[in-house]
């Protein structure tokens, strides 16, 4: 009987032997590998890099796998491994507006320099569940294959037309489930389902009439127009309050311990490593009436962007690599009065990866977070910090509501024997009052 | 120092991870009572599963420690488990399950029966480090609160219990006022054991991982459980005596022997269940 509180060593080993068991699941079918992970679960690796901090989609990739797909438990282990890396230094600031975008929309100008770029995306597309996925395509050419080999060729040799003016000013959804990289390795795309190979290379076309034009077909990625940020217009205009450097050193959540109130650098490194689902509901409820933000999305940029470092012997920078990013700006309700003149507010959102929602909510909890500094009154939970800061790691959330399946004899002992000793002075109250 | 089966530092985290966590430590053993934040890292368990006494005990402890890890006053509960066997391989230290034999002993939810001795370490794990956060939810709050001294909130809860319940209803985790000064969450462990902090000779040192605070109760410190004068403190104690080992003494786990409602009582401390057992105590 006694027996039963012991869980021993032996125990435990079983059971992280049959999770492993469960991890590989049926034997006979072969095990899934990181580069299939990385390159057909991309989403989720994003996702994995993006609230585990970290940048290694190698490292996200085995986290998956190791995780079972269970995401959340995926960002944990990533985080843990994080914790132990040492720690060089800090990069240079992100230049986003140098970024080699893969996709670029701006809800708040029809067309802009630059474009706007639809690239990958699920938005266009109709959900409804594509049963051709359902069968495995043969890397090796079948006949199915060599088909999709062969419109993916096509659409190769299309390409020069695509930087032509479409038309109609704004691109069917064609290339959207298609990966970029389909139309410059045409033995790729035939690992591509067949339902989309045409004119995958629409997807780095320049898609409005006249920036088309203006613009000479990208023979490859690196001829990309350049994108300014959609928001330089209004600055330039003194529309949208301005944002600079105060050349303050940022904190750093993850180095030093935090004390309420936080800053915006903060609060932002805080809502990047956010559970997406929590930032999602905020987000949501903000726009919903509980905070008051529905904004304007100014620009939504999806690319890659370099990560440059000065190492302190060499003293200059050093490239040390691509980083695929999601950034998202909106421009909100005006801030303003009395001397000020009124101008357009800002909420901010990055992640790593392709990580559009997470981007998107960020920016909206970033603004509504802002509510203080810009004299609003505080109505919803996405404008109370503490309430935000507190709640929003899934690392965290998770650990701690699941601590409760770990023995609490003890306390609850105390609590039964407290209530046995109050209900034995209620009855014996009640026992005095009759007498 | 790298023990070569894991890769990782000795007691995994780093030497800096270490040296920030026990600036910390120097902090809130100068303040006692007083929570000190840090900046808690990621460890490979969850957080709420014991993650900051498992940054503290990483960081005071040296190769020649002797570690006791109990969760529920048992050695042998999964958690304690895993826990002793983290630094096992990590650090490659002794481990024990004997009260008398251990330097650090990192505890969830219990104070062993066996009193401490001066050179002991208890390491506590601490889910929620805030004596006033059921009062009041804002850190920033019950920050200017103890600040400030201000701890009206907590007995008029205490005198509410009072009134409605004829005593003061906290069962476990029930506050302290450490060194006249701070009032503090000893963990939650039973007010059974609250009486053993008081002036105890060893270091207790607190670890809050995922709030990321640290504090701590340095030996022979008062640690006076909170009451008023016409409702004095008083901590558990059982009609029964211990099943296996006949103690009148130790905090007793409630076993459900039937359907019946058979019920039996026994030490929660294992080990100091079973060295009594070993000395010739009462046996079944």
């Amino acid at each position: 009987m006694y027996v039963a509180v012991k869980g021993g060593e032996k125990a435990i080993d079983a059971a992280r032997r049959l999770m492993d068991k469960r991890r590989r699941g049926a034997p006979e079918l072969p095990e899934i590998s990181l580069e299939q992970i990385r390159e057909q679960l991309g989403l989720a690796v994003d996702r994995v890099m993006a609230e585990g901090s970290l940048y290694a989609p190698e490292l996200a990739a085995l986290a998956v796998k190791q995780a079972q797909g269970d995401l959340v438990e995926a960002i944990f282990l990533l985080r843990a491994s994080r914790a132990a890396f040492p720690r060089f230094g800090y990069s240079l600031p992100v230049d986003t507006a140098a970024m080699r975008v893969e996709r670029r929309i701006s809800g708040t100008w029809k067309d802009l320099p630059g474009g706007q770029l639809l690239g990958p995306t699920f938005d266009y597309a109709h959900r409804l569940l594509d049963y051709r996925l359902a069968r495995t395509q043969k890397p090796e050419k079948s006949v199915e294959s060599a088909e999709s080999a062969e419109s993916a060729k096509s659409a190769e040799s299309a390409e020069p037309e695509a930087g032509k003016p479409p038309s109609t000013p704004v691109p069917t959804h064609a290339g959207a489930a298609v990966p970029t990289h389909a139309a410059a390795v045409p033995t790729h795309a035939a690992a591509v389902p067949a339902h989309a190979p045409t004119a995958s290379a629409a997807a780095h076309a320049p898609t409005s009439t006249t920036t088309a034009s203006a613009t000479p077909p990208p023979a490859d990625e690196e001829s990309l127009p350049d994108c300014p940020k959609a928001m330089s217009v209004l600055i330039e205009e003194g529309l949208l309050e301005l944002e600079e450097d105060d050349g303050r050193e940022p904190g750093d959540i993850t180095r030093q311990p935090v004390d309420f109130p936080l800053d915006r650098p903060e609060r932002l490194q805080n809502l990047a490593r956010s559970d997406e689902g929590f930032a999602l509901a905020l987000a949501y409820s903000s726009q919903r009436g509980f905070g008051s933000v529905h904004p304007f999305v100014s620009e939504l940029r999806q690319g890659a962007a370099l990560v440059e470092f000065i190492p302190e012997e060499l003293g200059f920078p050093v490239v040390l690599g691509e980083m695929e990013a999601t950034e998202c700006e909106t421009v909100n309700q005006f801030k303003g009065g009395g001397e000020t003149p009124p101008v357009f507010t800002r909420g901010y959102g990055l992640t790593f990866g392709r990580n559009e929602r997470k981007a998107l909510c960020m920016a909206i909890v970033d603004r509504a977070l802002r509510a203080e500094e810009l004299g609003e009154e505080i109505k919803g939970p996405a404008q109370n910090q503490e309430f935000v800061f507190s709640h929003s790691d899934n690392v965290e959330a998770a650990g701690f509501v699941s601590h409760i399946k770990l023995p609490h004899y003890v306390d609850f002992q105390a609590e039964l024997s407290m209530l046995r000793q109050l209900r034995k002075a209620k009855q014996n109250d009640d026992r005095g009052d009759r007498i | 120092m790298t023990t070569e089966e894991t890769g990782y530092n000795f007691a995994y985290l780093d030497e800096d991870s270490k040296r920030m966590i026990r600036r910390a430590i120097l902090k809130a053993v100068a303040l006692p009572g007083y929570q000190v934040p840090f900046a808690g890292r990621e460890m490979p368990m969850p957080y709420g599963w014991g993650t900051g006494g498992i940054q503290v005990t990483a960081s005071v402890i040296g190769p020649d420690d002797v570690l006791k890890v109990i969760d529920q006053g048992s050695d042998d509960t999964t958690n304690a488990v895993s826990i002793r066997s983290f630094f096992a391989k990590t650090a490659g230290v002794a481990t024990t399950s004997r009260t008398a034999e251990a330097s650090i002993i990192q505890t969830r939810h219990r104070i062993p029966e066996r009193p401490l001795k001066s050179g002991q370490i208890m390491v506590y794990q601490v889910p929620i480090p805030e004596p006033l956060r059921w009062l009041e939810p804002s850190e920033a709050e019950t920050r200017t609160l103890h600040a400030l001294k201000e701890y009206g909130l907590m007995y008029v809860k205490l005198y509410e219990d009072i009134s409605r319940h004829g005593t003061i209803a906290s069962s476990y985790d029930y506050p302290v006022e450490v060194f006249g000064r701070h009032i503090m969450s000893p963990s939650p462990i039973p007010r059974f054991d609250n009486p053993k902090l008081d002036r105890s000779p060893a270091l207790h040192l607190f670890g809050a991982g995922r709030e990321k605070r640290i504090y701590a109760i340095p030996p022979y410190t008062p640690a006076r459980s909170l009451d008023f004068e016409d409702y004095p403190f008083a901590p558990q104690s059982w009609s029964q005596v211990c099943a296996l080992c006949g103690a009148a003494d130790s905090y007793l786990d409630e076993v459900v022997m039937d359907d019946g409602g058979q019920r039996m009582f026994v030490c929660s401390d294992s080990d100091y269940c079973a060295s009594r057992l070993e000395k010739g105590g009462r046996t079944q």
